[in-house]
């Protein structure tokens, strides 16, 4: 019997909600390490039960656990995030130069092909790899080490790494995203690094269409067509058709084109799914409705899907990390919220329910498909 | 022995209820009462103070016989009334947020 398991990660810990194929009923396990900040877990691809978690408050640093199970149980692996090299200065929101230093993990993806292999994405911006089920970690420092290092500049949330996307068909190619410093792109499994960013253009920048320091929220992909990347920047919604080498604006008839969220059907590699937020002052969707936007045309042409979901005093955000798709027939989407709730949708967005409404505020949401 | 009062945080994530006790080979400093508690309990390495720098975490603060010993080098002796069992070392995490 197919089944559907969505990690959450919030505030003040992480909860496990699992459902059968029809995701109506759901059980819902947690919170695991209550009182931390869970930013991201995600399962293996290849051994759903393998899930790796980042764990951290600003009082205790970062752990990272690991489960065997699932998320019934879990322990402690490794988390010792040494730079490889002297790692230098970035800018700060000053632009004075800051020192680089470890603050947490954002995101956690695991290897396509191997279950002990995970990259983790950090603040102060790197890329880490793990081989060995998360025991030990090595920079990948051919990231941070491309020359323009020392421009990049944090974002409100701070100088995060915080999007990796892997690629089946092109093994060596890693995609990854640094607010506010851009995309980047590696096709040699993270020795070297471009900048993706042409085509972006950011008014909060001296230079608007600057090769870096571009604020990208965050970039989704359809794995049966890894050249088209779907990107939702701090404003404006972007799509590329060359894996990056260049972008071009889609938010064509979207109510606003800022916000954090984006994903791509798990079946139509041209419907994405966005949530708008008002601006970058106000954190909250528009005109107190929650509303998720489907582009079936791969953007420009948006439709609001909002049946069973808020549509009065509602004023909530929805972050980078907390939407995800399953790839059960129909298409189930899911996300967070700052307000606790996670909505998931089994038709594709057409409807919406609540699985669980009073949660602490939502960081990170990811789907696993059980077979 | 060496008594030591973790934080609530901590005690979940090294699985101990109350105070934990340490034998400190040596001369009992700050250091080797953390490198003690660490060796341990290797969970809580990174926890209390940074893995690469060996800093102390900013919110984490270090509690004997009435004193902070958060800001003292960290070869400073622990007092005697520690070092004898008699009073704990206590590691805190500082209160903040309101």
């Amino acid at each position: 019997m197919s089944g559907v398991r969505v990690l959450v990660g919030t505030r003040k810990g992480a909860f496990v909600l699992t459902a059968d194929g029809k995701r109506e009923r759901w059980d819902i396990t947690g919170p695991h390490f209550g009182g931390w900040e869970m930013y991201h877990l995600k399962g293996s691809p290849v051994d759903p039960s393998r899930i790796y978690a980042s764990q951290s408050t600003g009082w205790f640093g970062q752990l990272i656990q690991r489960s065997n199970d699932g998320g019934k149980t879990w322990e402690p692996v490794g988390n010792k995030f040494e730079y490889a090299t002297v790692p230098g200065t970035h800018q700060w929101y000053d632009g004075t130069p800051h020192p680089w230093k470890f603050a947490r993990v954002w995101h956690l993806e695991p290897s396509l092909t191997d279950p002990d292999t995970v990259y983790a994405g950090v603040e102060d911006a790197a890329l880490f790899r793990s081989t060995d089920g998360a025991q030990t970690w090595e920079e990948l420092p051919g990231l941070r080490e491309h020359g323009s290092g020392p421009h990049w500049q944090p974002g409100a949330g701070g100088l995060c790494l915080h999007t990796i996307i892997l690629d089946a068909q092109h093994p060596n190619r890693i995609v990854i995203a640094i607010s506010a410093a851009g995309a980047f792109r590696s096709d040699d499994a993270g020795k070297t690094w471009k900048p993706i960013n042409y085509g972006l253009r950011s008014e909060h920048i001296p230079d608007p269409n600057a090769e870096v320091g571009h604020c990208v929220h965050h970039i989704a992909m359809h794995p049966s067509r890894p050249d088209s990347l779907f990107m939702q920047k701090h404003w404006d919604v972007m799509r590329s058709d060359n894996a990056g080498d260049s972008w071009k604006e889609v938010s064509g008839n979207l109510p606003t084109d800022f916000g954090f969220a984006i994903d791509v059907h798990a079946h139509e590699p041209e419907t994405v799914y966005v949530v708008p937020i008002k601006s970058d002052s106000e954190h909250f969707v528009p005109d107190g409705k929650l509303r998720v936007y489907r582009s079936r045309t791969g953007g420009n042409e948006w439709e609001p899907l909002s049946k069973g979901l808020p549509q009065s005093d509602c004023y909530v955000n929805v972050l980078r990390d907390a939407m995800s798709v399953d790839s059960l027939d129909k298409c189930g989407v899911y996300f967070g919220t700052s307000g606790g709730q996670v909505y998931a949708s089994a038709d594709a967005g057409e409807s919406w329910n609540s699985i669980v409404r009073d949660l602490p505020g939502v960081l990170s949401v990811e789907v696993q498909t059980l077979k | 022995m060496i008594r030591v009062v973790l934080p609530a945080h901590l005690r979940t994530l090294a699985r101990v209820n109350g105070e934990v006790s340490l034998d400190v080979a040596g001369e009992p400093t700050l250091v080797s009462v953390l490198n003690a508690l660490e060796a341990l309990y290797p969970v809580l390495r990174g926890t209390i103070r940074d893995q690469v720098t060996q800093e102390r975490r900013p919110f984490v603060r270090y509690f004997a016989c009435a004193e902070d010993y958060s800001h003292e080098p960290t070869g400073t002796l622990l007092p005697a009334e520690v070092v004898a069992g008699k009073e704990p070392f206590l590691i805190v995490g500082a209160m903040s947020g309101g």
